[in-house]
């Protein structure tokens, strides 16, 4: 196997605000042309690893070791400058929220052309034409409409189709796509998830997929990583994770999750014992590290 | 069973009135006659995609929002019919959690505050100490320790706001509570939680719960019954059961379809939804 596209190791991290922990000793690789869920419940910190692959993290948050190695290059041994250019270059965001992601008092098209045309120097006329292919492959049915359009002017599921067309618009090697469906209906769920999927296989994207549903991991993701307050619990294939999970949190997690299939299986809270062993984990792994 | 709350071809429109002019402005029809009943301690969720009226026919259930054609009964009294002061004595009797506890809180009030105002207010105990009492015993009952009395909504973490909407709805023991897609956007663990809660209060008070919700598998957890909508009106209805175990209408199965289950299964994304 060639080198692994993302290669995280011993990644660790403090909220300077909150003078904890938020991220403890994580690795994570993620191959070229894979789906990679990273999954876990709110302050597991999947979203700060994400922000530290994109070069998002805020002020408040220190990186205080491991090492982020992205296509064979160390992120931290790059200056600024090169930092912003390969990110900006390389590496592409789908957020969570359609509205927030797109500026409402710009058109489409000046949205969707502006990394082409700053980033990889189109003319507007190539950004143009490019953005409108775009929109074609992630199946917008009138692109010369939709560009001239605002965010407003259009419905959720297209928003999202749009930043997804943006994502990919300069054809990075990594997707990172932030939770990007939960503020969907189901059956538009499904439809985005499917064209995240064709995309970055058609493009031969890596994608580091964040979500707390293991439903969609179980229907998107290659490989899993699940996190409980920064620290890895488990990591394998998805069916690994699914199937056969070794871990007693993500058995708990799996049982916690409605199914409308299975009646009998409810939705039962994730047990006191499950808690009070990820939390002896945390502990044995914090003793005698400074923070 | 008797049935507590019932709409009889229940119409809403937004936007109707008398316009300047004296003509009349039909407004922008919502509700199609919806025919639907929840018996006293039913769960019924009801359950559609954006924009297919199912917060609309919430709030018509409690009142909020008038009927434009048709009517909503509550224990047998038709709503319309009531003065604005019979309508907030029956208030009382059906509460409503919101989905985001924070919008629906008072930022800058305690939860004391918060939990004693509307005991006092529809005259449940006579004084602030009796009203104490009774929150006290509703913030254990719904798993909360007595310090967040002091405390501001901001303070608490979502899964703890969602128990203050909880508690603040059955202090006043109501005998409906309509429940608007109160756990989406929660942690799986921590909707658990609150779906064990709600389940376990409404089995001990005999809370009948109206539960709009996007999504079918928490449904099917937590209801006795379902009503499925789609574009104003109810597509299918009937026991949890039967619906899902044999869906009449193939709106109900492409919903079903969409819900990506926790399981292996290589061709869900490519399959395309039956057409509905």
């Amino acid at each position: 196997m060639s080198a692994p596209l993302l290669d995280i190791s011993g990644l660790s991290a403090i909220s300077t605000r909150e003078n904890a922990r938020v991220l403890r000793d994580v690795d994570l690789v993620v191959a070229e042309g894979e789906v990679h869920g990273l999954v876990g419940e709110s302050g597991a910190g999947k979203s700060t690893i994400a922000k530290a692959v994109l070069d998002m993290l805020p002020r408040t948050i220190r990186v205080t070791g491991g090492r982020i190695v992205f296509r064979g290059r160390d992120l931290a041994s790059l200056d600024r400058a090169s930092l912003r250019a390969l990110v900006a270059r390389e590496i592409a965001l789908i957020p969570q929220d359609p509205m927030t992601g797109l500026n409402p008092t710009r058109r489409i098209e000046a949205q969707l052309t502006d990394g082409m045309r700053l980033v990889a120097g189109m003319s507007r006329g190539e950004a143009r034409e490019r953005a409108l292919a775009l929109l074609e492959e992630v199946r917008i049915a009138d692109p010369a409409r939709t560009l001239a359009a605002y965010p407003h002017e259009l419905s959720g599921g297209m928003r999202q189709r749009v930043l997804i067309a943006a994502a990919f618009a300069l054809e990075p090697k990594l997707v990172v796509a932030d939770e990007p469906t939960t503020a969907l209906d189901v059956t538009v769920q499904k439809q985005i998830l499917r064209l995240i999927r064709g995309m970055q296989e058609r493009h031969g994207t890596g994608v580091i997929f964040v979500t707390h549903d293991l439903g969609v991991v179980a229907k998107i993701c290659d490989r899993v990583t699940l996190l409980y307050q920064g620290k890895v619990v488990e990591a394998g294939t998805a069916r690994e994770m699914i199937e056969t999970p070794r871990h007693a949190y993500t058995r708990a997690l799996l049982a916690a999750s409605p199914r409308y299939d299975r009646p009998e299986h409810g939705c039962d809270p994730v047990p006191g014992s499950v808690v009070a062993g990820l939390e002896a984990e945390i502990a044995r792994h914090d003793e005698g590290r400074a923070p | 069973m008797t049935m507590l709350v019932e709409a009889r071809g229940l119409e809403v429109a937004y936007g109707a009135g008398r316009s300047l002019l004296g003509g009349v402005r039909p407004g922008v029809r919502v509700l199609h006659g919806i025919d639907m009943a929840i018996g006293a301690g039913e769960i019924v969720g009801i359950v559609g995609e954006s924009g297919s009226g199912k917060t609309t026919l919430g709030r018509a259930l409690i009142g909020l929002v008038p009927a434009s054609e048709g009517s909503v009964r509550f224990d047998g009294t038709d709503l319309a019919s009531l003065s604005d002061e019979a309508l907030r004595r029956l208030r009382r009797r059906m509460q409503m959690i919101f989905q985001d506890p924070m919008s629906s809180l008072n930022p800058r009030h305690t939860i004391r505050r918060i939990l004693v105002e509307p005991i006092l207010l529809h005259g449940l105990e006579p004084d602030r100490a009796g009203a104490e009492r009774r929150v006290r015993r509703v913030l254990e009952r719904v798993g909360l320790p007595a310090f967040v009395l002091d405390r501001n909504p901001h303070e608490l973490s979502g899964g703890q706001r969602q128990r203050v909407g909880i508690a603040r709805a059955v202090v006043l023991e109501p005998d409906f509570v309509l429940a608007d897609e109160v756990v989406s956007g929660l942690d799986v663990s921590t909707q658990a939680q609150v779906l064990d809660l709600l389940f376990s209060l409404s089995r001990e008070m005999g809370l009948a719960i109206g539960f709009i919700s996007h999504d079918l598998s928490v449904i099917r957890a937590f209801c006795d019954r379902v009503v499925v909508m789609r574009a104003g009106r109810i597509v299918e209805e009937g026991a949890c059961e039967g619906v899902f175990a044999a869906p009449r209408e193939a709106y109900t199965r492409m919903l079903m379809d969409a819900i990506p289950l926790p399981e292996i299964d290589p061709g869900w994304l490519a399959r395309e939804p039956e057409d509905a």
